[in-house]
């Protein structure tokens, strides 16, 4: 077990009579104690509602959330908190872009581009888009290996494209695409790259002004902090044009009976009271990752990622693995020969591994794979080679079994 | 928990050689159903003469619990009236649940296999989704027919 094992109390048990090796990070990460004391501390000492009233409790509350928004904006570079939006996470964050932004200024004759690799919550969002507007959707051709030919991207980006909409790392392949090269190209046509971050922002150093994104959404839960919070980073110029999609409290300036007017950025697009302790959770875990160093977290989930690819590719023969077979982030997604992705963890559950299997909520993915679904193993900073190693036997044991039934 | 109180031998042979996989005429009354949070599929397809199911077939994509289950599932139901089916779509929803059911009541014993399924939570759906589907083929025609 590496040092950072012991910040997760969740860690700590046996599952199944074996002690757990949790290998799902990638649909939620597990929570250090960092974060779930400051949850704890945020409803045992300063719990009040935000930028309201005058009582002491209620301005250390605001202080808190808004201090972790500038954590987030530091965290990913942002040019000012004005640019960072609090949410429910990703899906919110694409579906405010795709209504707000591409509802105002998309037409019949615009393209969006997107790859066939996107998660359902950065696809549904842009084909309601399209249907609305009249845009056509257009996807990116991928390579064998699931990576983007950036030669064979240019040609596709015309000026009728307005909008790439995009994942930063695949939720299947781990792949990481270009977004630096993708932003130079859109933006020499006039659109805009609209990010899903919710695989990067919790492995890797991610710099909105330096890759120069438009767009960029994540999520609270998959790096270290509580469910229910994410994040939009939008341009200001950009957020400045549009109009805000849910409409209530918190976000107005002056309200009358026929007419209102919004708050300034980023609280026109805060409706309601905000997910106060979430944001709070959030700027623990951003805190939790700078006390490692983004750079030590990418470094390490980069090289797991490949020991587990080169593990299974040399000792389980008959293995299926999807996606590049270098420069993968975070997971490693196969198949066991006839055996079902479902029965697979099934077994690894009963040895105390967890994975994930199914289709990842990337149905068009596993059409363009040829598969009806996968397993995944998805890691972060708490997985060492032992974990791995778990897998491996637990994968041995898997054929095994089904060799024992089928026979 | 041990993993041979869900992969029975019995159930491990209809998803090897599944009974009644294939498709039918289009006349046949025929539905598609899927699970949502993992992807499996199923179309069954249903020849109903006066009440009765005489044919059942299915074609499908999942794992060895929701194909084998699907094999059962046709096979028990050829023959049966429309109530008896429904009947029995109960009886193993109460048996999924863990709930103590009379598995005599099966036209088909290799069914009650399946019962250590409901040990394991997370594949209960993989059970269940032909048999969701059989409720759904004879609702939509009853309604068709009303």
């Amino acid at each position: 077990m590496n040092r950072f094992h012991q910040d997760f109390p969740i860690l700590k048990q046996e599952v199944n009579g074996s002690p757990l090796v949790y290998l799902d990070s990638s649909a939620t990460s597990q929570k250090p104690a960092q974060v779930i004391d400051a949850i704890d501390a945020y409803y045992k000492q300063i719990n009040s509602n935000v930028h309201r009233g005058v009582h002491t409790l209620g301005t250390m509350a605001t202080d808190a959330y808004e201090g972790a928004r500038e954590k987030v904006r530091a965290l990913i570079h942002a040019r000012t908190t004005k640019e960072i939006i609090f949410n429910r996470g990703t899906t919110t964050g694409i579906n405010l872009v795709a209504r707000s932004y591409a509802a105002a200024k998309l037409t019949a004759d615009d393209e969006i581009l997107l790859t066939p690799a996107e998660h359902h919550s950065n696809l549904i969002p842009w084909q309601q888009a399209a249907k609305s507007s009249g845009a056509q959707l257009k996807y990116f051709e991928l390579e064998p290996d699931g990576s983007l030919d950036l030669a064979k991207a240019k040609k596709m980006i015309t000026s009728r494209t307005k909008v790439i909409a995009i994942n930063h790392v695949s939720n299947v392949m781990g792949t990481i695409h270009p977004l630096k090269e993708l932003a130079k190209l859109v933006h020499a046509h006039g659109g805009v790259i609209a990010v899903d971050g919710a695989q990067s922002v919790p492995h890797l150093k991610v710099d909105v002004q330096d890759l120069d994104v438009d767009f960029y959404t994540f999520s609270g839960h998959k790096m270290f902090g509580p469910t229910g919070i994410g994040v939009l980073y939008g341009k200001e110029a950009l957020l400045d044009q549009m109009e805000p999609v849910e409409f209530g409290g918190e976000m107005i300036d002056h309200v009358d009976l026929y007419e209102s007017t919004w708050k300034e950025l980023p609280w026109k697009f805060e409706g309601g009271t905000p997910i106060i302790a979430g944001a709070i959770g959030l700027g623990a875990a951003i805190d939790y990752i700078n006390s490692i160093g983004i750079e030590v977290i990418e470094k390490h989930d980069l090289e797991i990622s490949q020991y587990a690819y080169d593990q299974l590719a040399s000792h389980i023969e008959g293995i299926s693995l999807y996606g590049p077979k270098q420069g993968r982030m975070g997971m490693v997604t196969f198949n066991l020969g006839d055996v079902h992705p479902h029965d697979v963890a099934t077994v690894l559950d009963a040895e105390g591994i967890a994975v994930r299997a199914g289709h990842h909520c990337c149905q068009p993915l596993m059409r363009w794979l040829n598969v009806s679904a996968t397993a995944r193993a998805s890691f972060h900073i708490y997985n060492d080679e032992s974990d791995i190693d778990r897998l491996i036997k637990g994968l041995q044991k898997t054929k095994e079994y089904f060799g024992h039934v089928f026979r | 928990m041990s993993l041979d109180d869900l992969y029975r031998r019995v159930i491990m042979d209809h998803y090897q050689k599944p009974r009644n996989k294939g498709k039918m005429e289009n006349d046949a009354v025929s539905v598609e159903l899927n699970n949502p949070t993992c992807g499996d599929k199923i179309y069954l397809q249903m020849r109903v003469e006066d009440g009765k199911i005489v044919d059942a077939k299915f074609t499908g994509e999942g794992c060895s619990i929701s194909m084998a289950s699907a094999s059962m599932m046709t096979e028990a139901v050829k023959g049966l009236t429309e109530d008896e089916s429904l009947k029995l779509v109960d009886l193993f929803s109460r048996m999924m649940l863990g709930e103590e059911v009379d598995v005599d009541q099966f036209p088909l014993e290799d069914i009650e296999a399946l019962t250590g399924v409901a040990k394991f939570p997370a594949r209960i759906k993989c059970a269940t989704l032909a048999w969701k589907a059989l409720e759904k083929g004879l609702g939509d025609n009853h309604s068709k027919e009303a």
